[in-house]
């Protein structure tokens, strides 16, 4: 899998942890969703702990824990299923400030939705990125100068642009 | 030898240009008379294995194998949406294949 | 003075009474394109699978068809302006076949484009201030309108900057360009719905509450294809500071909860079903709580800079009444039909709202050539302020002609062929492309619609017939609306031949009804001789001034399965 942060492909710092093997002493892991409860008891202090969600989690489901989490990976089960941009709004919203990931066979033309909903990286398929190199998810990320949307992420505003124009 | 229940032509679209194309001796064709035609299993697996090459060499979509019968030496869709698609719209004999004396 | 001087609303002094473009709409639609060149290119070189193209080509209204690609044109609220007529006109010659076929979602269609060609046809278009942005695919569709918009004469508001509003928040949404399936919006602003607002997604009604503020029923979960539904009320009054934000929360909600298992049990109206409307209107109520809506706080602001961007019409002052129209009626009974069929009340003195035909007896619905359309771009600059509308029956409106002029746009549209009287009529038929065009039909509909057109081609009968509204859908998907046509025809395959079932006592406006089975489905050769027979039996027992619907209403599905089931034994017809 590559990662890409910012636009370029970058060295993916975080591991993820299957089920079955312990807990390091040290480093950053990713957790399942179904361990979390159970590594966050049992974390020692050097270790900084992720999570892997479906995307049909319930942010309630992962409040109390967020405040212990520097990563939430979402994942997409296809790149048509947009629950995960939904889902990551909403973890912003009750205050997720740690790295969100979307995870699954996203394309450099989701990049943009990634970012606008809240993504800082996205975990790109091998054979996808081997398609798609960097000026690709770059050049797709910014298409628009501007957009139309209120309280996303975006290059620009429209609205905000036409408020400054009319004062 | 296993038969196939009718014999079949492979049919696809051309990526650029979005036309109908059959599978013919020599590659694509637009003129469903040129349509190479499949008896058994095996060869319509390999019209299938070819059909999937183009499409992973960017140049078709939609690839699928129809039942034809054969009518006076050339392959007759046996439904009527292959028909269509062999000749051109029904309400418009001016467009289509069937304008362009490709039609079968 | 001569109220008739085509030098008083001459194209190039006409104000422009649409939405006018600023430079971040024109820069939006230009880096649109701009965008998809770029993913032509990559996927003609492979960078992009046909898989990962498919919804971004989608999203751009290009569809792959039996014979070719097609290209589906937004017509936003179905309005637009001789100059951007004259442009679609100029594609359909340039890149396409010479001519286009007009919607049930007031968007056109070309059937002959080229992948290759798309980006420049976009360009085109672009340079007009037209797209073909997610008039496909599984994101907001083109928000549809009342086609009587700004000129019935019981509007309560014109539904057309509220189109706009919700064209430019839903254009290329971070959030909503994944969703389980397509969603489509329409708007009303009248007494009377023309925009068929309980058979979308989403459907808007401008309303007053108590206090006089203006404001939207929100009507959701209608929808027509596989299983149609008939939408119900989510929230009676979202004021218009609102709109924006609780429609979000609606598209989270269907976002989260749609079902994502299954193709055909997708749409809102199938959550809206399955968890009940309380349910849905409780989660929407909840997210909009929650979210944070302080970005829409200048929506007030951005909405009243969108209505003063619709210019109003420079009505002249004139008496009601037109003395040059009514001696051009007695004198040429043709012209006097198309008055009496074609022409609607429009709010200003002295004005008409005219529908254009496209349903030629015996022609293809919907269908105009690029010539036709040159022809109503100049009749909207010489008899209407250079504005168009389409409507979701696909016919053309000219929305602001004076009567004084209605006898020389007659002969205008006689030389073009689109005088055709038949608005409403029984030949005013709907029709979807079906198997003729369309990759996902299961029968030909247009031929169809032309030996109905054309079993009835007697205007005179047409007119004692009265309104009567026969939809024609090629498949399941219903994209000709049959579910709500007072005759109903759904083209399926039985047995290796087209088969066609027919409906009766379907109803698109607020009054909405979905129609019932007749019997089993029928040949093609047979439907016409159906028609008659349930034609002929309406005509028997109408009441004075009943249209067909009423005397349905009236009399029961009943009476008229046994009128049919007897005419078979008697005519053996059927």
């Amino acid at each position: 899998m590559a990662l890409i942060s910012d636009g370029r492909f970058v060295e993916d710092g975080w591991r993820r942890l299957a089920d079955e093997e312990s807990l390091p002493k040290s480093g950053k892991v990713i957790v399942s969703f179904a361990r979390l409860e159970s590594a966050l008891a049992h974390a020692g202090g050097n270790v900084t702990l992720g999570v892997l969600v479906p995307n049909t989690t319930e942010p309630a489901a992962l409040t109390s824990a967020l405040p212990r989490l520097k990563l939430v990976a979402i994942a997409f089960p296809a790149f048509a299923d947009g629950r995960g941009f939904s889902l990551a709004r909403l973890l912003r919203r009750v205050g997720f400030a740690g790295e969100l990931r979307a995870t699954g066979r996203l394309f450099a033309d989701q990049y943009a939705h990634a970012i606008g909903c809240g993504f800082d990286t996205v975990e790109v398929a091998d054979d996808i990125a081997a398609r798609q190199d960097e000026a690709q998810w770059r050049g797709a990320a910014g298409a628009y100068s501007e957009k139309y949307q209120r309280g996303y992420v975006a290059n620009g505003s429209i609205l905000q642009r036409r408020r400054e124009g009319a004062k | 030898m296993a038969a196939t229940k009718h014999p079949q032509i492979l049919f696809a679209s051309d990526l650029k240009l979005g036309d109908v194309l059959v599978l013919g001796a020599d590659g694509w064709e637009r003129d469903l008379r040129k349509a190479k035609v499949a008896a058994s299993a095996e060869e319509a697996a390999q019209f299938e294995a070819f059909g999937k090459a183009e499409i992973a060499a960017n140049r078709v979509v939609d690839v699928y194998l129809a039942d034809v019968e054969i009518v006076g030496g050339a392959p007759q869709p046996l439904h009527y949406r292959e028909k269509m698609r062999a000749k051109g719209p029904s309400v418009r004999r001016d467009l289509g294949k069937q304008a362009q004396g490709d039609a079968a | 003075m001569n109220a008739h001087d085509p030098q008083l609303s001459h194209g190039s002094n006409a104000p422009d009474t649409l939405y006018r473009y600023d430079a971040f709409d024109a820069q939006f639609v230009r880096e649109r394109v701009a965008e998809f060149r770029e993913q032509v290119r990559r996927r003609l070189e492979g960078s992009l699978t046909e898989d990962e193209f498919r919804p971004l080509r989608l999203m751009n209204g290009l569809y792959l068809q039996l014979h070719a690609y097609m290209l589906r044109v937004a017509i936003p609220y179905g309005t637009l302006s001789a100059r951007q007529m004259r442009a679609l006109a100029d594609i359909a010659d340039r890149w396409d076949q010479g001519y286009g076929h007009f919607t049930t979602r007031q968007n056109l269609q070309y059937n002959w484009p080229k992948l290759v060609d798309t980006p420049d046809i976009l360009q085109a278009l672009a340079d007009v201030d037209m797209h073909a942005i997610q008039t496909s695919g599984n994101c907001i569709r083109n928000v549809t309108a009342d086609h009587f918009a700004g000129v019935a004469p019981d509007e309560i508001e014109d539904p057309r900057p509220t189109g706009e509003f919700l064209r430019q928040w839903s254009s290329a949404h971070p959030e909503f360009s994944f969703l389980p399936r397509k969603f489509k919006i329409a708007v009303t602003g009248g007494a009377h719905d023309r925009a068929a607002v309980k058979v979308h997604d989403i459907g808007l009604r401008i309303v007053r509450n108590a206090a006089g503020e203006t404001g939207y029923e929100v009507i959701v979960g209608g929808g027509l294809g596989r299983s149609p539904f008939i939408g119900k009320v989510i929230c009676d009054f979202v004021s218009r500071a609102d709109l924006l934000a609780y429609l979000e929360a609606v598209m989270r909600v269907y976002n989260r909860f749609g079902r994502r298992d299954n193709k055909y049990k997708a749409r809102i109206k199938i959550l809206v079903h399955e968890k009940g409307i309380d349910a849905i209107r409780a989660a929407v109520a909840e997210e909009f709580e929650q979210m944070d809506r302080a970005p829409y706080a200048h929506d007030g602001a951005e909405y009243e800079r969108i209505v003063a961007s619709f210019a109003t019409p420079p009505y002249e002052s004139l008496p009601k009444d037109s003395a040059v129209l009514e001696s051009a009626r007695v004198a040429n009974k043709d012209f006097a039909q198309f008055v009496a069929v074609n022409t609607a009340p429009h709010r200003v003195d002295g004005y008409a709202i005219v529908t254009v035909s496209l349903k030629p007896i015996g022609g293809i619905p919907g269908d105009a050539t690029s010539e036709q359309m040159r022809a109503l771009a100049d009749a909207s600059e010489r008899f209407g302020f250079g504005e168009l509308r389409i409507s979701h029956e696909q016919n053309v409106i000219l929305p602001h002609v004076k009567k004084d002029d209605l006898f020389a746009l007659w002969t205008l549209l006689r030389e073009a062929g689109l005088a055709t009287a038949n608005a409403g009529l029984i030949s005013d038929i709907i029709s979807c492309p079906g198997l003729d065009y369309c990759a996902l039909a299961t029968a030909r509909s247009i031929p169809i619609a032309q030996a109905i057109s054309q079993r009835f081609s007697d205007i005179g009968r047409q007119q004692e017939i009265g309104k009567l509204g026969i939809k024609i859908s090629g498949c399941i998907n219903a994209c000709g609306h049959h579910h709500v046509g007072a005759i109903g025809i759904l083209g399926l395959e039985k047995k290796g031949q087209e088969s066609y079932q027919i409906t009766l006592g379907g109803d698109p406006t607020l009054d909405a009804s979905l129609g019932e089975l007749l019997g089993p489905g029928v040949t093609a050769d047979e439907v016409p001789d159906v028609i008659e027979h349930l034609v002929a039996f309406y005509l028997a027992e109408r009441h004075d001034g009943e249209t067909f619907i009423e005397t349905w209403r009236r009399l029961g599905h009943a009476r008229f399965k046994e009128a049919l089931r007897r005419e078979g034994e008697d005519g053996a017809d059927i």
